[in-house]
């Protein structure tokens, strides 16, 4: 046993002391917190004033648009040439025309693209006034079109937890974050074990080392000093990524730095309510609320057990198949023709995880979520949604430890003879007489 | 299998020491699907001396280390240490040079000895104090923190050496231990394996260099095709295939040395120069050297007479070219 630790602090170590690492600790979350905040700070990028030219063909807009902050409206009647408004000062010139009741369509000219934010600024003004003359316009009472126009809220209940709302959809979407996590994870660590076994096979220590300890030590070893630098770099991840994206966004930002508090800042608060209304904008405000909601109604304790138990299950599963892989073959071409079935299943529980948070009880989904090979990201999406019964919990975990008992077992009887074969075509049918040789 | 066993008879086997063996294999048999690697091996080999393990490429030899070493389990027979059966804490008594020399690249030597030290059951401590002293004795401290990569293979050797030894193991066994070093290295881990050997440690030699193993082997197991073919003390083995023939230095007529041997034996070569000549005699069964000095001495002047013995490399031909034995099963060949 004391083997086995050194084995694993040596996999980790030697991980963990190599530039690379450092640098891919380091620099993916630079990159990340630098991309976010590039694009954060891009989209709010509106340093020049807008001047608005309306052209009211219409003649419904006149004294009726409101400014808001660096954004002015000029209404005109008249019709501008393109020439005109190149040279005139205006920067966007939006052209209404006689029809608009009908067509329901303007035309948006920019000498330079404004901000997202500011044409959709433009386009809501733009409806809003038009939306009211419409109203007059078949003698509808304001009034009642606000009252008649309220967006039909849909709550969802499962009838077995009666007063409760399910927020079914939003806690499968946090299921499946974590299910692809775990998929990264497995997928990055396991193709590392990967390399490493074949790394001592064509250094030729492997010799050396299994004339001291035992082909499953030296593989167990390595499939856990792995993930112990898996985690570690994980941990530092998210450590750095946020702190990173907090600073960066402080300092780049500033007073600016609620997105959201710009966008509607720069609208009236009367355009706000009818934003909110229209459903547009307010989505995001209302996904935020429906995540926190969802947060709360999933049973965290029993989710976070179910992932670390899944995550380790799962990444046992995969890591020992592909150090099997590794063990066998010679060089790195030579592991294409063995890793696709072994990446399929990963693939195929993706993408059958995706489907379980728009369809939840497809039978695809209940068998994914039994069958090991696909059961850790499957079911997350369940155990997080909170629609899959206890017995198929423990039925999808036993098979679970069941098959990576039986892969490591497996895997470790093809590591112990591959490790050892040189110069030798390896096809499925002689890995499998492998499994029959004696220790 | 004691059938197949018992016809092992037809390898040679010269009894080598009284002294119990320290490394003893009993009808070892290792097959790998259909192919059979090792076919019953029965040897000995004593304490305290350098053992020979002989035989052509594919031979054999590697496996039958391997099943020594417990990096793999024969499908027969038994591996006895110290008269008591093999069990898996005795690989720390044991010390390994495979043939194809390996170490981490990446990794720095000195951590990369202490490591392998402590897999073997050392104690840091104890495994630092002990690499140091090896270090000092070869005058090669300055490599203790280079990477392995940043050293020239005979450097890594060198290393990969100390390393294997570092432990202090009972049983050594060096897998082509020469191969790679120029002379003066090489003559260093000679020098080495002797004083182990001098120091109580049993030496097994994986070689095929038939020089060194007349230079340091006290026995020898010579494998062929999975089949023990030789197995004994060189010297002994060295006589035994002795053919009788002897040189003879003379002055004189080299036909009248010829016309006076008669039946007494043949003359197989004579060369001379400036009145010296050199003769290659093979005496008929029955005659001894002094009825050839009796018959030769009325020809010509005797200058000296040497019995010849074959040596290794000759032994090791002969044996090898020999038709294989009847009871070798056909997959083997492969």
């Amino acid at each position: 046993m004391n083997k086995i630790k050194l084995i694993i602090w040596r996999e980790f170590i030697t991980r963990v002391r190599k530039p690379s690492f450092l640098i891919m600790t380091l620099l993916a979350p630079v990159l990340v917190a630098a991309g976010i905040t590039v694009v954060v700070y891009l989209s709010l990028q509106d340093n020049n004033d807008q001047r608005v030219l309306v052209v009211d063909q219409a003649q419904l807009l006149q004294g009726k648009l409101k400014d808001g902050e660096k954004l002015t409206y000029y209404v005109d009647n008249a019709t501008w040439t393109d020439s005109a408004f190149k040279a005139s000062p205006y920067t966007v010139m939006v052209e209404v025309n006689a029809d608009i009741l009908n067509t329901n369509t303007v035309l948006f000219f920019y000498k330079e693209l404004p901000s997202l934010g500011i044409q959709r600024t433009i386009s809501n003004e733009l409806e809003k006034n038009l939306e009211l003359a419409k109203l007059q316009g078949e003698g509808i009472d304001e009034e009642a079109y606000r009252r008649v126009r309220k967006p039909l809220v849909m709550k969802l209940f499962d009838i077995d937890k009666v007063g409760e709302e399910s927020y079914e959809q939003e806690r499968a979407g946090i299921g499946f974050f974590f299910g692809y996590f775990m998929f990264i994870f497995i997928f990055m660590y396991g193709v590392q074990v990967m390399r490493g076994v074949m790394e001592e096979k064509q250094n030729r220590v492997v010799e050396v080392l299994i004339s001291s300890v035992k082909p499953f030590q030296l593989m167990m070893g390595k499939i856990i000093g792995i993930a112990m630098v898996g985690f570690v770099q994980f941990v530092l991840w998210i450590a750095i990524t946020s702190t990173l994206a907090s600073v960066g966004s402080a300092i780049l930002l500033k007073d600016k730095l609620d997105p959201k508090a710009i966008a509607t800042s720069q609208l009236p608060a009367d355009a706000q309510a009818e934003l909110e209304a229209s459903g547009a904008m307010a989505m995001a405000d209302k996904d935020d609320v429906k995540l926190l909601a969802a947060l709360g109604k999933i049973n965290l304790p029993l989710t976070l057990a179910m992932f670390l138990f899944y995550f380790i299950g799962g990444y046992l599963l995969y890591s020992s198949l592909l150090a099997a892989i590794g063990s066998a073959v010679d060089s790195e071409a030579d592991t294409q023709q063995f890793m696709f079935p072994v990446t399929l299943p990963m693939i195929l529980a993706i993408i059958v995880a995706q489907t379980a948070v728009y369809n939840p009880n497809a039978p695809m989904v209940l068998w994914c979520s039994l069958i090991p090979f696909t059961s850790p990201i499957v079911m997350m999406v369940r155990v997080a949604m909170g629609n899959a019964p206890v017995w198929q919990m423990l039925l999808s975990m036993a098979l679970l430890v069941g098959t990576f008992i039986a892969t490591t077992w497996l895997a470790g009887k093809i590591y112990r003879t591959g490790i050892l074969m040189y110069g030798k075509k390896i096809s499925w049918k002689e890995m499998g007489k492998w499994l029959f040789y004696k220790g | 299998m004691s059938g197949r066993c018992c016809a092992r008879a037809s390898a040679i086997f010269v009894p080598a020491d009284k002294a119990p063996p320290m490394l003893q294999l009993e009808g070892i048999v290792k097959r790998y699907g259909s192919y059979t690697a090792l076919n019953g091996i029965t040897m000995q080999v004593p304490p305290g001396q350098v053992f020979g393990l002989l035989g052509p490429n594919g031979a054999g030899k590697t496996t039958l280390i391997r099943i020594i070493t417990r990096i793999t389990g024969p499908d027969q027979g038994r591996v006895m240490l110290n008269g008591k059966e093999m069990g898996p804490d005795d690989v720390a008594r044991m010390g390994y040079l495979p043939e194809e020399r390996g170490l981490y690249k990446k990794m720095k030597v000195g951590e990369q000895a202490l490591y392998l030290a402590q897999l073997k059951g050392m104690s840091k401590a104890d495994a630092t104090a002990r690499l140091k002293a090896w270090f000092e004795r070869w005058e090669i401290g300055g490599w203790w923190n280079k990477k392995v990569e940043e050293l020239s293979k005979g450097m890594a050797q060198k290393v990969q050496f100390i390393i294997t030894v570092l432990h202090e193991p009972q049983l050594l066994i060096l897998d082509e231990p020469f191969s790679g070093f120029d002379p003066i290295n090489a003559e260093l881990i000679r020098a080495e394996i002797l004083r182990l050997r001098d120091a109580g440690v049993t030496v097994m030699l994986s070689t095929h260099s038939m020089a060194s193993v007349e230079e340091l082997c006290d026995n020898i197991g010579l494998i062929d095709k999975a089949e023990l073919m030789l197995h004994g003390n060189v010297k002994e083995i060295r006589r035994r295939y002795a053919t009788n023939t002897f040189r003879v230095d003379y002055t004189g007529s080299k036909v009248a040395l010829a016309n006076s041997l008669s039946f007494i034996g043949e003359l197989k070569d004579a060369h001379e120069l400036d009145g010296h000549g050199t003769a290659l005699i093979t005496l008929s069964k029955g005659s001894t050297p002094n009825d050839l000095l009796r018959q030769l001495l009325p020809a010509v002047s005797i200058t000296g007479l040497h019995e010849e013995i074959p040596s290794m490399h000759d032994i090791f031909i002969r044996v090898v070219s020999e038709k294989a034995p009847d009871h070798v099963t056909p997959g083997m060949t492969e």
